[in-house]
């Protein structure tokens, strides 16, 4: 089956894209295996400038990075960062994460939307993180983002899809891929995420705080790629109480 | 066991030596520790206010073994909760708080660890302030680097390999201008992704100064939440304004500042109380200024040069764990940094629980790190120490020990913009 996500022009077999921020360097390639993730995030401003380790140096070839602009409190400091990763070599891809607020690290869907058109403009393949409104997706679209990365539940929280019923409006309303970012705390929800038509699912809180991170990147794997089943296949249909009275409502009609 | 704050130096003249004991036995002849002296910024704030009326009202006794386990198992950690954490009755939960508190830190820090070090360019001070090796009537060797020698102190600091700076120097304008300070942060931008400042609290403009200098984090450490020991123990200087060393962190906000850091200075005062204040004081900034980053210290008392008796009362590594644990529940999203006045054993354990960042390759004297760092003997003099520290660990140990604990030292997370 020739199921592939297109992002920008690129296209991906695996729709599972790795956080690398919350874990041990030494753990990145076995994730990244046991994952099957061909996408990994890379915080652009923990990226060591010396001679120490560095998360470059664990990235296997053929991952494509996805560089973030945590840390940018407004659209002006997201570029910048974007430049900056673009200038240290890694591509094009960017995320923008751009939070006024250290407290829960909500995304600031306004300067977000900014970012997104000055990046799109200079050729970035822009994937911004936003929170789940549809006025700011259809902007986002506007603006010439390449998916929309709408977050599931706060940040870290490993609360699953708190916010399911904002990310579904966004998936049958926006045509671009909704990638599922930020509060998915176990496969399970990664698997629903993606049996609602998301069109990936990133994670990395959820791994980190797992008693073994290999292990959990491939459950993950599996979660994500049976959700993606699921919703290729067309979900059955589910029957609730009542709803298939053996005495149709609709028996008094002639033809 | 009651702290002896009070050594005569024998360099003292027969006038300084009276006029330090008039200080110290007569409260009469200091100044209204409340007042702002002239060219002091105030600021309209009602953080303060907020800050002491919760302190004051505060009974730790009341304090149930309920109130704690309540607490514990609350999604969100209330102000109520905190006290209650921070109270005796959480004495014997120390093992579940600490659980808490690492699954808090896990959640929103991963297991990474941020590593600095601190470079004390100057120890000039016109305080006395009776617990500090710098107080002005201390007989220490005082020296303020020039800038080749601070360029050079951080050539070999930068070669170790560390990429996080924290300046300070004692507290004399006259000596440590800020113009001074400002051109040693742009020599330090040269050898450091991120340069953070403990210095004398100074009003908005010259933050904003600093800041536009290469400076982006300020720490100002309250010392103490409680006016009346405040008072106490800061008995001469500029220091002597408590609202204006409060309203320092949020000044440093106002002059463009990324972020700030604040502590009570753990065993001066009643521990509860001054842990509870501090927490609050990151609390409130972050809810006035919700993109700053905001982080807390836990500093205890340390023995000084001429006075090894000063100690950190009651504040036991255990309370110090606990005090850590409640900080971390109440405020998961804060950094806390714990430094080398702790020791390579409690610091190896809390960076598993709470602590976010910590010092290596220490030095809190003046112009000695290429004799720290190679074992060579120092060329030239050297400055005095502010406190004598408890971890030597340079920053080749202190990443290695951080990685044996399972944890992820990360030396920079930051870019200046």
């Amino acid at each position: 089956m020739n199921d592939q996500l297109i992002l920008g022009g690129h296209a991906f077999n695996s729709r599972f894209i790795l956080g690398s921020g919350k874990y041990s360097l030494h753990l990145i390639e076995s994730a990244i295996r046991d994952a099957g993730a061909e996408i990994i995030t890379l915080a652009v401003r923990r990226a060591n400038t010396k001679e120490q380790e560095s998360i470059l140096d664990y990235i296997p070839q053929g991952v494509t990075l996805l560089p973030n602009t945590s840390g940018a409190r407004t659209a002006e400091e997201a570029v910048r960062i974007a430049r900056l990763a673009r200038a240290m070599g890694c591509g094009d891809f960017v995320k923008v994460e751009i939070m006024g607020d250290t407290k829960y690290l909500l995304p600031d869907n306004n300067e977000t939307i900014r970012a997104t058109e000055l990046l799109a403009k200079e050729g970035f393949v822009v994937l911004p993180y936003m929170y789940p409104d549809l006025y700011a997706a259809r902007a986002l679209v506007q603006a010439g983002a390449a998916a929309v990365m709408p977050l599931a539940a706060p940040i870290g929280s490993n609360r699953g899809l708190a916010a399911k019923a904002f990310i579904q409006i966004l998936i049958d309303e926006i045509d671009l891929p909704v990638i599922v970012d930020a509060g998915i705390g176990r496969p399970s929800q990664a698997c629903e995420a993606m049996e609602m038509g998301a069109a990936a699912v990133m994670a990395n809180t959820a791994l980190a705080t797992a008693g073994d991170l290999p292990l959990m990147a491939s459950a993950f794997k599996n979660a994500v790629e049976a959700g993606r089943k699921a919703y290729l296949s067309g979900l059955g249909r589910v029957l609730t109480r009542g709803a298939s009275a053996s005495d149709p409502l609709t028996g008094f009609l002639r033809d | 066991m009651e702290n002896r704050f009070f050594v005569d130096g024998s360099h003292l003249s027969a006038h300084a030596l009276e006029k330090k004991h008039r200080l110290e036995t007569d409260p009469a002849c200091r100044t209204d520790p409340m007042a702002y002296p002239a060219g002091m910024e105030q600021i309209s704030s009602d953080i303060m206010e907020k800050v002491l009326s919760e302190t004051a009202s505060y009974d730790p006794q009341q304090y149930t073994a309920r109130d704690v386990m309540a607490a514990l198992e609350h999604p969100t950690c209330s102000i109520a909760d905190l006290k209650a954490l921070l109270s005796p009755a959480a004495e014997p939960f120390l093992e579940q708080m600490a659980q808490r508190a690492k699954l808090e830190t896990a959640r929103h820090f991963g297991n990474t660890v941020y590593l600095f070090t601190p470079l004390y360019i100057a120890n000039y001070c016109e305080n006395y302030c009776v617990y500090c090796g710098f107080n002005c009537y201390n007989n220490i060797s005082r020296m303020k680097l020039t800038m080749e020698q601070i360029e050079h102190e951080m050539q070999m600091i930068a070669q170790s390999g560390m990429e996080e700076i924290l300046i300070l120097t004692g507290e004399s304008q006259a000596q440590s201008s800020i113009e001074y300070i400002g051109e040693a942060c742009k020599l330090a931008r040269k050898y450091f992704r991120m340069v953070g400042l403990e210095i004398y609290p100074v009003n908005t403009d010259a933050y904003r100064y600093l800041h536009a200098c290469g400076a982006d984090y300020v720490t100002v450490f309250q010392e103490t939440y409680d006016v009346q020991r405040y008072s106490e123990v800061h008995l001469h200087g500029n220091k002597r304004s408590y609202p204006y060393r409060f309203d320092a962190p949020e000044r440093a906000l106002m002059g463009g500042m990324r972020g700030v850091s604040c502590s009570a200075l753990l065993g001066l005062s009643h521990f509860p109380k001054d842990a509870l204040a501090s927490a609050l004081h990151v609390f409130y900034l972050q809810r006035k200024y919700p993109h700053a980053e905001i982080s807390l210290s836990c500093p205890r008392l340390r023995p000084i040069l001429h006075n090894n008796t000063i100690h950190p009362s009651d504040v036991t590594e255990k309370q110090l764990c606990r005090i850590l644990c409640a900080y971390r529940i109440f405020l998961p999203y804060a950094g806390i940094t714990v430094s080398s006045r702790e020791s390579e054993t409690f610091r190896n354990g809390i960076v598993r629980i709470a602590a976010t960042k910590v010092s290596a390759g220490v030095s809190t004297g003046v112009g000695d790190h290429e004799s720290k760092y190679s074992g060579k003997r120092p060329q030239g003099t050297v400055g005095d120490e502010q406190f004598v520290i408890n971890d030597d660990r340079s920053l080749a140990a202190m990443y290695e020990a951080i990685r044996e604990e399972g944890l992820q030292p990360v030396l920079n997370d930051y870019i200046y913009l």
